[in-house]
């Protein structure tokens, strides 16, 4: 995939204020792109397959509302697009720990403990992999959010 | 024995992982420079370091972070702090509500916002700009379906120009983030002796 989700997904006016606002941030709006690709499709993507990542991405997306961004995540789940369902729990793919967490970082952050962490320790999932799911989790966050957020503006400017 | 932090504070406490950060002399050479290791600089964090566990992702964090935060024009850093604080105080990141009202209160040289925000929650009495700001970084980070049009109106009223209001909506949301990465994989916590 090459073009930038963000832009993609908001419909910005030409000759608007927010296009403006978007060109002097060009150099974020690359960053962000950039940062999707080592999330999504990492050249050393550990035990998270991209089609996997994807597939989480999907459901994170679609659990904040964010349906078109859901699809366009999920065109690229592959043999995971099952966990795109909300009510998917990840038993049927031996993921049942990793999604309860990444469901609970992505709508409860406040309540996530040490013992999430401990749990997923216990389901054998090693700490760089951890870590691994974390950044995607909070990637998605970022993204859902500067999207819905330049809609606003657009709407409004 | 350290204590975890529970409530929010500008006193920044040390950040404790809960899993082991990379070792920085096994590394690897793309954990090295994704670090920013150089033979002049070594002292790295245990937050940098366990982000080291994904180095591609690490790689492109800390120049976006820096571009959200830093970058000239747009809305002024005071008022990103704030940004950054609102998503913060939703999540409940100690650590970077602690990081972020102290550089706020540095940069405004004023303790009053963080003071209020910290004694008063969410609800604080604060002037019309900064209330529009915070109420927007709140809803957001909420849940992006919570900010709407009547957010908008509220930072539109309070003089906010396009330029500034993409500025908050990055700042939020980079801390929509920075707290899944922070409050998820670590502790907030007061040591005994002095953390360097």
């Amino acid at each position: 995939m090459t073009d930038n989700t963000v832009l993609t997904s908001v419909a910005i006016d030409a000759g608007s204020a927010l296009e403006a606002a978007v060109k002097g941030r060009a150099n974020i709006l690359a960053l962000t792109r950039a940062a999707e690709n080592a999330v999504l499709r990492p050249r050393d993507p550990g035990p998270w397959s991209h089609a996997l990542r994807a597939a989480l991405a999907a459901r994170i997306a679609g659990l904040n509302g964010a349906a078109d961004l859901a699809a366009r995540h999920a065109a690229e789940a592959g043999d995971f697009a099952a966990l795109v369902h909300p009510d998917a729990d990840g038993a049927a793919q031996g993921l049942a720990a990793v999604v309860a967490f990444m469901d609970k970082v992505a709508m409860a952050t406040r309540d996530v403990t040490a013992d999430d962490i401990a749990g997923l320790q216990a389901a054998g999932v090693a700490d760089a992999d951890i870590v691994r799911l974390a950044e995607l989790n909070a990637f998605l966050s970022y993204q859902i959010r500067v999207i819905a957020g330049l809609r606003l503006i657009g709407k409004a400017s | 024995m350290s204590k975890v932090i529970t409530k929010f504070t500008r006193n920044v406490p040390h950040w404790q992982p809960r899993l082991t950060p990379v070792d920085l002399a096994e590394a690897t050479e793309d954990q090295l420079a994704a670090l920013q290791v150089t033979p002049s600089n070594t002292k790295v964090s245990d937050y940098l370091l366990t982000l080291a566990h994904d180095a591609e992702s690490l790689t492109v964090r800390s120049p976006l972070f820096n571009a959200i935060m830093y970058d000239a024009g747009g809305m002024s850093r005071a008022e990103r702090e704030l940004g950054a604080l609102g998503a913060s105080m939703v999540n409940h990141c100690i650590y970077c509500a602690a990081v972020h009202a102290m550089r706020h209160a540095q940069i405004e040289k004023s303790t009053e916002v963080t003071d209020k925000l910290f004694r008063d929650g969410a609800g604080a009495d604060l002037d019309p700009r900064d209330r529009a700001i915070f109420d927007f970084a709140v809803a957001l980070s909420r849940a992006p379906s919570e900010a709407g049009p009547e957010h908008l109106a509220a930072l539109t009223a309070a003089g906010l120009d396009a330029a500034e209001m993409l500025d908050l909506v990055l700042s939020a949301a980079l801390f929509g983030w920075a707290n899944r990465l922070m409050h998820v994989l670590g502790d907030p916590v007061r040591q005994p002796e002095t953390a360097t």
